[in-house]
């Protein structure tokens, strides 16, 4: 009768056990979300006009000159090309599975498409070149090993995984000087990169209260606290200033 | 005789070409005696049966003779170039009013800089790089500096008048190679090197990169515009117009 | 008492009780460390051959996928066409295995060890266990050098002349592990020519059988002993300039970085400054062996023995004055440009006069085209390499060294009695 007992409560515990750590689990469950827009104040500074003439291929693929999109305000007076994540509150034991699907980054029109991404550590880096001409290919890490490859030609390199994290991990190439991307690597899944709707959306969060950071490349950062409940969506608008 | 080199478009192309065909005349007509020497001995003194070697230890007045003549041919071949080499690389043959272009190699672009209307080229440092909006790290302050023009892999120069550059290098050892002009120079990191040479048949040609810099070295390549005075003037007023609407868009 | 004890030392004399890694492996006899260096460096040859028929492969069907191409890993070919970091490693690999572990390791580790002695009529080099040291820690440079393509991000890319400050710096040309093993590589490399070529100055200055003066030794001795001196004093320099580099590569010193009070250049200056006498080291020995092959081959005295001895010493000695030659556009003072270019014409009257003194030792010869003198020929013409025949030597004349019969790999220490001794003609067969 005993035996029983302790069987039983050891049982129950190993549910519980089972049960609290598996926050995949319980995110799916009862996942909070946390949206909003990140918001630009003032007058966009001009980007940079890039000099293509040299490279055909890449120039022909532009009506208008290109330029080197650092300052990306869209219409609705938002900042493209922010990377949002959650700096802090997160719970510190937790775990989160690493997608088996790769990040992509595609080289076309000599830029990077995304120039602004979250991959988690030890994803795989799919790097694709569609423009089929040489670009290099180097990764600027300073937490993580730098790489630095080449792609003659059409082609895609799986990179393995990065193995620390790092806000924010810069990609250049050498052959054309203005290709630049920036990577935030890290070990949950909580993250997103505004694009032209200048919107964020972070899913599957678990109730807590977490700081939310904002990066850019030539404004910084911006945080915001939120708190949120099971299955909650909240709003937390961002904003950067022209300086 | 030079129909197989690149063709002669700068001022120091036909002397080192000629230099390049005397030395060639000198050594093939060497080479050429050694050869048939060495067939015909081969053949004329063949083992034969009955044949004997003819028994000598050598010859004192042979091997001065054969030792005098190649180093006469030494001695003058080094003084007739010397000249050429020192005019063409001599830090005191630079002419003064040579036209300054700077030539910044980075891995793996060439960035040229026109020093625009005062003639002059501004102040660079090296903590100014950045990239896409400043690739020369050129000083904007500096007054000379103001109407510098800077452009990514395209060397235009005037013809007929001397031109010299100073060449940086960002990163690695580079080299400023254009065969038609028979110019080449390393461009090393830390050092300031000035280059010169005169340009005298419009066209288009290549700068290439002819030091190992890394994995795309083999596309550190950029395009040499010739133009006449006239062409020359109006490619800068157009670049500087270029330049000055988009500093201001 | 004594007599049984004689007799027991002369049975002992002639039966040989090592076990087989004290008679074969780790052997202090000149011949068998001339067998190792000959393994070491025919495998060198044919890894730096591979290297080389890859290079082939980019340059006569850039862009195609290699066969066998899907064997290397994604990162050197990507779905077998090669991609431009791994042309550049195949590159210097193939120049430094080349270079240090097939031509040197041949020319000087194999011909000198094997030929010095016999040719002298020692019984082994002056020192054989430094001999010994000397091929195995040339055999941890190949381990160190072949291991080197297998680490991660590839083997070094700053080709065999490692110019700073790309060789130096990780970021910047993409492989780090690689380069690194290259440094330690060669500074073992170095260590090994050292300890070869005390051994060689020390054994042809100390070891020639009696009779034997400076002016009788062959020449294809003068050659190495000149060639062993030059290693002496030019090998040193790279292991140094490989220390610099290496700590330049792990330790982050400045010896060439620009921005904190280093120079670019210096490695240059290092490396060529070694690089020249290099090249001599490559190339006399070989004209040495030219020089017995012809006399052989022509059934005379080579013409001219003082002025060949002269010439070689010349070429050895204006070689330590021409590396900037390597260097004109480098963007050294101007003014050396003048100076190197005068001291490397200098340099081709000594050579100039070996030719001239092949083609008088040809010259009312009786040419007898063996296969040593075809070699030899040819290489008179552009410098070929060597034969590997088999000879065995018999003596109708016993010489000074207790060996009447000897199996040599060259007819070159055959040849040189012939052409000097008086009194007997070795017959030399093939075998």
């Amino acid at each position: 009768m005993r035996k029983l007992g302790s069987a039983a409560a050891i049982g129950a515990g190993l549910l519980v056990w089972a049960l609290g750590s598996t926050p995949g689990a319980e995110a799916a469950l009862d996942g909070a979300t946390v949206t909003g827009k990140v918001k630009f104040v003032g007058k966009a500074p001009a980007n940079p006009v890039i000099d293509m003439s040299e490279e055909a291929k890449c120039a022909a693929k532009y009506t208008t000159p290109p330029r080197e999109l650092i300052v990306q305000v869209n219409a609705n007076g938002t900042l493209a090309n922010v990377f949002v994540y959650v700096k802090t509150g997160l719970p510190a034991d937790a775990k989160y599975p690493t997608p088996a699907t790769p990040v992509e980054i595609d080289q076309n029109g000599c830029m990077y498409h995304p120039r602004v991404f979250g991959i988690m550590v030890g994803q795989t880096l799919a790097i694709k070149n569609s423009d089929g001409i040489l670009h290099n290919i180097k990764a600027l890490g300073k937490k993580n090993r730098p790489f630095n490859i080449s792609q003659p030609t059409t082609m895609t390199t799986n990179r393995p995984g990065f193995a620390a994290v790092e806000v924010m991990l810069p990609f250049a190439c050498n052959v054309h000087g203005w290709m630049h991307a920036f990577a935030g690597v890290l070990s949950h899944p909580f993250y997103s990169a505004t694009g032209t709707d200048g919107s964020y959306s972070i899913k599957g969060l678990p109730p807590g209260t977490y700081t939310i950071e904002a990066w850019h490349e030539k404004y910084g950062t911006q945080t915001a606290t939120v708190t949120v409940k099971a299955a909650e969506t909240k709003t937390a608008d961002l904003t950067f200033t022209a300086k | 005789m030079t129909w197989w080199l690149p063709p002669q478009a700068s001022t120091f192309a036909a002397p080192i070409d000629w230099m390049f065909t005397a030395i060639l005349i000198i050594t093939g007509i060497t080479f050429v005696l050694v050869e048939v020497g060495l067939v015909y001995f081969v053949i004329a003194y063949r083992n034969r049966p009955g044949r004997k070697a003819f028994y000598t230890h050598g010859n004192t007045r042979a091997e001065v003779i054969w030792t005098a003549i190649p180093a006469v041919t030494m001695v003058i071949l080094g003084l007739t170039s010397n000249g050429l080499w020192v005019k063409i690389k001599g830090r005191n043959s630079v002419p003064a009013n040579a036209y300054p272009i700077g030539v910044h190699a980075k891995q793996f672009e060439w960035w040229f800089t026109y020093p625009g209307a005062d003639g002059k080229l501004g102040r660079v440092s090296p903590e100014l790089i950045q990239e896409t909006v400043n690739p020369t790290g050129l000083d904007r302050s500096d007054p000379a500096a103001q109407d510098d023009i800077v452009i990514r892999n395209q060397l235009h120069v005037p013809v007929g008048r001397p031109v010299v550059v100073m060449l940086t290098s960002e990163d690695v050892i580079h080299s400023f190679y254009v065969p038609q002009f028979r110019v080449r120079q390393d461009a090393v990191p830390g050092m300031n090197i000035r280059v010169w040479f005169e340009a005298t048949v419009p066209g288009t040609y290549e700068v290439g990169c002819s030091q190992l810099c890394g994995m795309s070295h083999y596309k550190m390549r950029a395009r040499v515009f010739v133009h006449t005075q006239a062409e020359y003037d109006a490619w800068l007023q157009q670049e500087a117009a270029k330049a000055k609407g988009a500093s201001t868009s | 008492m004594s007599t049984a004890a004689a007799t027991a030392h002369a049975v002992h004399a002639h039966h040989d009780d090592r076990s087989f890694v004290r008679k074969y492996v780790f052997s202090t006899d000149h011949k068998i460390i001339g067998i190792q260096f000959l393994f070491l460096s025919l495998f060198s040859l044919l890894v730096g051959g591979i290297l080389a028929m890859q290079i082939r492969w980019q340059e006569g069907f850039p862009g195609q996928p290699m066969p066998l191409g899907k064997l290397l890993p994604e990162t050197m070919a990507s779905g077998g066409v090669l991609l431009p970091e791994y042309y550049i490693e195949l590159v210097t690999m193939h120049g430094t295995f080349m270079v240090f572990f097939a031509i040197m390791l041949l020319l000087v580790g194999v011909y000198a060890n094997f030929l010095i002695p016999l040719k002298l009529g020692a019984h082994d080099m002056a020192f054989p266990r430094i001999n010994m040291a000397s091929f195995w820690s040339a055999f941890v440079a190949g381990i160190l050098m072949f291991a080197s393509m297998f680490v991660p991000e590839g083997a070094a890319r700053a080709g065999w002349t490692m110019y700073t400050p790309l060789s130096a710096r990780h970021d910047l040309s993409g492989s780090s592990l690689g380069q690194e093993l290259w440094s330690i590589s060669i500074i073992f490399f170095g260590l090994s020519s050292v300890l070869g070529s005390l051994n060689y100055i020390s054994t042809v200055i100390n070891n020639r059988a009696p009779g034997m003066t400076w002016f009788r030794m062959p020449l294809s001795v003068w050659a190495l002993f000149i060639t062993a001196i030059l290693g002496l004093l030019a090998v040193p320099v790279l292991a140094g300039a490989a220390i610099m580099l290496l700590f330049e590569q792990i330790l982050g010193t400045h010896f060439f970085d620009p921005g904190a009070g280093g120079q670019a250049l210096l490695w240059q200056h290092l490396f060529w400054f070694f690089g020249h006498p290099e090249v001599y080291i490559l190339i006399l020995p070989a004209m040495g062996m030219v020089s017995d092959l012809v006399a052989n081959g022509s059934r005379k005295p080579i013409f001219g023995y003082h002025s060949m001895v002269f010439a070689i010493c010349g070429i050895a000695f204006l070689g330590w004055i021409v590396w900037g030659h390597h260097m004109f556009v480098s963007g050294m003072n101007p003014t050396l440009g003048s100076t190197f270019m005068v001291s490397t014409l200098l340099i081709a009257v000594p050579s100039a006069i070996k030719v001239f003194n092949w083609m008088g030792t040809m010259w009312r010869g009786n040419i007898q085209f063996h296969t040593p003198m075809l070699k030899a020929r040819s290489a008179d013409c552009r410098g070929s390499s060597w034969p590997r025949r088999r000879w065995t030597c018999s003596s109708t004349t016993p010489t000074s060294s207790s060996r009447t019969c000897t199996t040599c790999y060259s007819g070159a220490a055959c040849s040189r009695s012939s052409a000097r001794s008086p009194t007997g003609i070795r017959r030399c067969s093939a075998g």
